[in-house]
Order: structure tokens, then C-alpha cells, then sequence
């Protein structure tokens, strides 16, 4: 299982990549994997205030559509335009393809997230 | 088989009608008309004989499957068999001939079947009244979630933005809180499969509105908390709504109303036996609780006497829902069901529907694996999650490999608390037989899993229509013929 070390991790299976006061948000290898297929990404509106835990946007697979939660509160201030056309880059690149990245308002938020190892330990157990 | 379409079928000036001789003056189309409204160029249809025609249809028929065609466990979603009777009585023209326009009075037999309608099914839902305006399940959620905000709202309480609806809930119900103006909170299942009740405990508050409950739940469990759930919910001043998709496993055996809940609809077009599937027609009627009584679509249909009639008096309504009175004919036909199976009938059938759940659930969870093993109600969830670890067949894989088996594949990937999930329901009236060759196909399907894995990727082998490519129909559907 691709789990790299230098992100953080939710029970939802999202990803959290940190770059100073940014957070960009994913979906993990193994979520993408549990969709199959993903035929649509709905793309959050930037310039949005979010809350932590709240509903961001949705992934739609040929299996069924999943909501993707934000992990931190603040403001949306870029999203992947590259996935309007090309969802499958998640299937092939789960890390590499950010969905939506959020300034954070209190990066504290960051240390009820999971890191590399536990959220391996996480799956296991599910 | 020809995979032609109808248009390609076209040769020009081919027809398969003639029209009679004129026994009026011709008279150019430009005289009535204005021109600005006649087209320019011809219609593009079809020029194809009489024949050509027929065989085009019978050869689409003949590929069509439904209940009628052999079994159809499809869970969630009630596909059992319509009674024949049914149509009968649906073709009587005091009903096919009437107009919605015309006068109360000569129509009293068709508004005495909407009453008798409204009461039998208040009746087995144990609700105080109801209305038949909607056309369908979600539009009944709809029509429920907006009775849940006319009742906020005469009470002046604009603080409630928030439906509460279970992970075991059935798949509409979010969208349908969603798009009625409710931001959705998920609740979610403790390791019964139950609603957890620590978890609603964290989210009622006096912002939440309502949950949004399917009992039996999606994975063919009764919630047996149902009273404390709904003594929870009423305590925080919330609302409960009934999604009536599983009605089929409860009838004459336990009622909503008495559980509890405000709101429920029922589709007809699944525990009602009325025609299911090719988007409708369906009808989704609600029924409510004395506390959202005064809110229901108006017209209501009301008694006088001997007289019936529609009834506009209601100053609190939540407005209409229907542009006439829903659909009148798939109406008639679960009103049919009703009478002819009687209050003994349809507990009956809710018997045999939960029964015929259950052997099937026995008879393959020693091969399948069962996520919760505990008796059913009128459907249950299999888990593909293990033949695809140890032979990499997916619930996909043995849903196509059905096909071959002439059986249509049940509900996959549904619900989404399941991983690989396989959602069966049986219906009431299949016989042992069936459901024996129904166990039989899918236990071959597991040998052929273990021992042959390639031929279920490959699966059907003989469908008129091979494996469909999912995401190309999912990113480049062809919604329309073109010419070439």
C-alpha cells in the first residue's frame, strides 16, 4: 500500500500536504482504489470559506459517489483545474493530484490528523 | 440480431402507412400557420416499412428483462411481480377515458379510488392521512423535507438547517435533504450495523431538523432502536422522516407511525406491485404524523356525505406538488393490489419476502461472505471484499457472471458501509425452485471464481450486449444519433 511519509492522513481518506500556510488536500491510493474508476471531480469554488470536517466537493467513480470533507478550516485558495478533464490522473497519481488547497486559519487543526503510520495501522484494522 | 438503430434502418421514400383520399379541399399549410413557426427542412425520421418496424421492436423486446423475464433480486429497490390484475383494472375506461379538467361530479369513482387510496395506505403505515400528489420516491423525500420546513416555520424556528441521515440510510435521501435548502450530517453504524445512537446522541441539537431513517435499514437489518431513536429526536425538538423503500419486509407487522416517525412515503412502484424501472411513470405518496397534518399539498381529497371531492381548504399548506394529482394510473393499480390482497395478503407478503431473504442468506453465507450474520428482514448484503483479495473476482465480476445465468445481477457497491457489497432481495412470490437455481448459479459462480477466474473478467459471454465500458459511458456518453 502507497503511503508516503511526509503527509498527514484523515479517517476519510483524505491526504494533507503542507506548504507553510497551505494545505493541499487529496484523496489516498487506497481510496482511489476502494472508488475504482473515477469518471468526475466536482471542483470546490476557490475564494470559499470552509470549515474543518466540512463537505468540500464529491468524487464520482463508476461505483459510486463519495463527499471528500476538509481537514482544516480556512480559506479554498486554488483547486485542480486538471482534473475537470482528466479524473483519472487520481487513479493513476493519488498523490500527485491535489484536489483543492486551503489556507489554513489554525494549523493547529494539523495535529488531530494521522501520520504515515498510523493511518497504515488504520487500515488495517478496517 | 441487428444492433441497427431505427434511423439507420431508413431507406428514402419507404413507408409503412397510406393515408386515405382527402374528403375535405386542401387547403397550403401557410394559410393557418404562420410561417415563422413551419419549418424549413424536413424531419429527420425514420422511412421504414411496416415490417421492418415490427421486427426492429420485437427484436428489442425480445432482448428486454424485467420481472416478467426471470429473477430479479435487485435489493433496495422492490422488484417484485405485478399482478396481471392490476392492468385489468388500470385499462377500465371509467379511468383511461376521464380528463383531469372534468367536473368533480362526474368523476366521484375515480376521486372515491384516490380516497379509499389515501386511507388504506394511512392505514398500513399508521399514519393520520397522507397525499398522493407525488411522482415518485425522491419527489415524495422532497415533499417530506419541505413539510418538515413548513412546520419550522409556522413555529418560527429558523434555526434548523441540519437533516441527520444514517450511513444505512437508503441513497437518496441526502440528495433530497440536500436540495431542499438542509446542510446533511452522517450518523453513523456501530458494529451491528445499527444506527449508532452515541453518534446521534453527538449530533441533535437545536439546529438539526429531522434524520432521515429507511427501517429496515439498507443492509436488510430492522433498527431496533427505533423508539429511543424517535423519543431522542422528538426530545430535541427534530422531526422524523420514514423512507419507505423497505416497506416490503413490515407490512401488517409493524407500522412507521407507531415507531414514531411524521413523515414517511411509500413507492408504489416497489411494495405496491405498480410497473417499476424505465424512469417511471411512479408514484412516491407521503403520509404524516397529527404534528404536519395541516401542512400537506393541497388539494387534499375530502368525503362529504356520500360525495367526494378536492379539497383547496388549507391555509397552511406547503403548496402543490403536482401539477394535477400524481399519477393517476400507477395509482390505480396499487389500489388494486391493495384490495385484492387484502390486510392478510400483504402481512403475508411480507412474510414470505423476509422468508425467502432468509434461506437465500443461509444458503450462501457459508460460501459468501456475510457481513453482519444476524436474520434479515427482506434483503441482505453480501461482501465480495475476499474473492477479490484471494482470486480477484470483484462483485462486478459476479454480477456480470448472473447475467449468464439469466438472472439479473442484485444492487453492487450499495450500501457503501459494506466494501464489495452484494445486495439481494428476493421479492415474496419466488418459489423454492427459483431461488434454488438462483443459489446454484451463484455457487458455480464461485467455482468458476476460484478455478477460473478469467471467465468471469470476461463475463457475460452471452449477452446480447458484452461487458459495457463504465467510464467511457460515464465520460463520453452518446446522447444523440447523427447522421453520417
Amino acid at each position: 500500500m502507497n503511503i508516503p511519509g511526509d503527509l498527514k492522513y484523515t479517517e476519510g481518506h483524505e491526504w494533507i500536504r503542507v506548504e507553510g500556510k497551505i494545505a493541499f488536500i487529496g484523496i489516498t491510493d487506497h481510496a482511489q482504489h476502494e472508488l475504482g474508476d473515477i469518471v468526475y471531480v466536482e471542483l470546490p469554488e476557490v475564494d470559499t470559506e470552509i470549515d474543518s470536517k466540512e463537505e468540500a466537493t464529491n468524487i464520482e467513480s463508476v461505483k459510486a459517489a463519495a463527499p471528500v470533507y476538509s481537514p482544516v478550516s480556512g480559506n479554498i485558495v486554488k483547486i485542480n483545474e486538471e482534473l475537470e478533464d482528466n479524473s483519472e490522473l487520481i487513479n493513476s497519481d493519488a498523490y500527485g493530484s491535489y484536489i483543492f488547497a486551503v489556507e489554513m486559519s489554525d494549523a493547529s487543526e494539523l495535529d488531530g490528523l494521522m501520520d504515515a503510520a498510523a493511518y497504515k495501522e488504520f487500515l488495517e484494522k478496517e | 440480431m441487428s444492433n441497427k438503430l431505427i434511423f439507420e434502418l431508413s431507406s428514402d421514400g419507404r413507408t409503412g402507412y397510406r393515408f386515405p383520399d382527402l374528403d375535405v379541399p386542401a387547403a397550403p399549410l401557410e394559410e393557418s400557420v404562420s410561417t415563422s413557426l413551419l419549418r424549413n427542412s424536413k424531419p429527420e425520421l425514420p422511412e421504414v416499412s411496416e415490417v421492418d418496424i415490427i421486427r426492429h421492436y420485437t427484436s428489442l423486446a425480445k432482448r428486454n428483462f424485467g420481472v416478467d423475464a426471470g429473477f430479479y433480486p435487485l435489493g433496495s429497490c422492490t422488484m417484485k411481480y405485478n399482478p396481471k390484475i392490476n392492468e385489468d383494472v388500470g385499462g377500465f375506461s371509467g379511468f383511461t377515458s376521464i380528463h383531469p379538467l372534468q367536473s368533480e361530479e362526474s368523476v366521484q369513482g375515480y376521486l372515491e379510488m384516490l380516497y379509499e387510496t389515501i386511507k388504506s395506505l394511512s392505514e398500513i403505515t399508521g399514519m393520520k392521512w397522507g397525499t398522493l400528489q407525488p411522482y415518485a420516491g425522491a419527489h415524495g423525500e422532497f415533499t417530506g423535507m419541505k413539510l418538515f420546513k413548513s412546520y419550522f416555520k409556522k413555529k418560527g424556528d429558523k434555526k434548523r438547517t441540519k437533516i441527520l441521515v444514517p450511513t444505512s440510510a437508503h441513497g437518496t435521501n441526502p440528495a433530497s435533504a440536500r436540495i431542499s435548502g438542509f446542510q446533511v450530517e452522517e450518523i453513523t453504524a456501530d458494529e451491528r450495523g445499527l444506527v449508532s445512537i452515541e453518534n446521534l446522541k453527538e449530533h441533535l441539537s437545536d439546529e438539526v431538523a429531522g434524520i432521515m431513517l429507511t427501517n429496515p435499514n439498507t443492509l436488510g437489518l430492522f433498527e431496533k432502536d427505533i423508539i429511543e431513536i424517535a423519543r431522542l429526536v422528538h426530545e430535541a425538538g427534530g422531526l422524523l422522516y420514514y423512507d419507505g423503500a423497505n416497506m416490503n419486509a413490515i407490512m401488517g407487522k409493524v407500522r412507521p407511525g407507531d415507531m414514531g416517525f411524521d413523515v414517511i412515503h411509500l413507492n408504489l412502484h416497489k411494495t405496491m406491485s405498480t410497473p417499476h424501472g424505465g424512469g417511471g411513470p411512479g408514484a412516491g405518496p407521503v403520509f404524516v404524523s397529527d404534528r404536519l397534518i395541516d401542512f400537506l399539498p393541497a388539494p387534499d381529497v375530502g368525503k362529504d356525505g356520500d360525495r367526494y371531492y378536492f379539497d383547496y381548504d388549507k391555509p397552511h399548506t406547503m403548496g402543490r406538488v403536482s401539477g394535477f394529482y400524481g399519477n393517476m394510473a400507477v395509482l390505480v393499480r396499487a389500489y388494486t393490489y391493495i384490495i385484492t390482497m387484502g390486510s392478510d395478503g400483504l402481512q403475508k407478503a411480507s412474510e414470505y419476502a423476509v422468508l425467502n431473504a432468509n434461506y437465500l442468506k443461509e444458503k450462501l453465507k457459508t460460501t459468501y461472505h456475510l457481513y453482519y450474520d444476524t436474520v434479515c428482514m427482506h434483503e441482505f448484503v453480501l461482501s465480495a471484499k475476499k474473492m477479490k483479495e484471494e482470486f480477484g473476482i470483484s462483485a462486478l465480476d459476479i454480477a456480470k457472471g448472473l447475467l449468464d445465468y439469466g438472472v439479473h445481477p442484485p444492487t453492487i457497491y450499495f450500501p457503501l458501509i459494506v466494501p464489495e457489497a452484494m445486495m439481494i432481495e428476493p421479492t415474496e412470490t419466488e418459489s423454492k425452485e427459483t431461488l434454488d437455481s438462483f443459489v446454484d448459479a451463484m455457487l458455480e459462480i464461485y467455482k468458476t471464481a476460484k478455478e477460473n477466474p478469467e471467465i468471469l473478467h470476461e463475463a457475460p459471454l452471452n449477452t446480447a450486449v458484452r461487458r459495457v465500458d463504465e467510464v467511457l459511458a460515464a465520460k463520453h456518453p452518446i446522447l444523440k444519433w447523427k447522421p453520417e
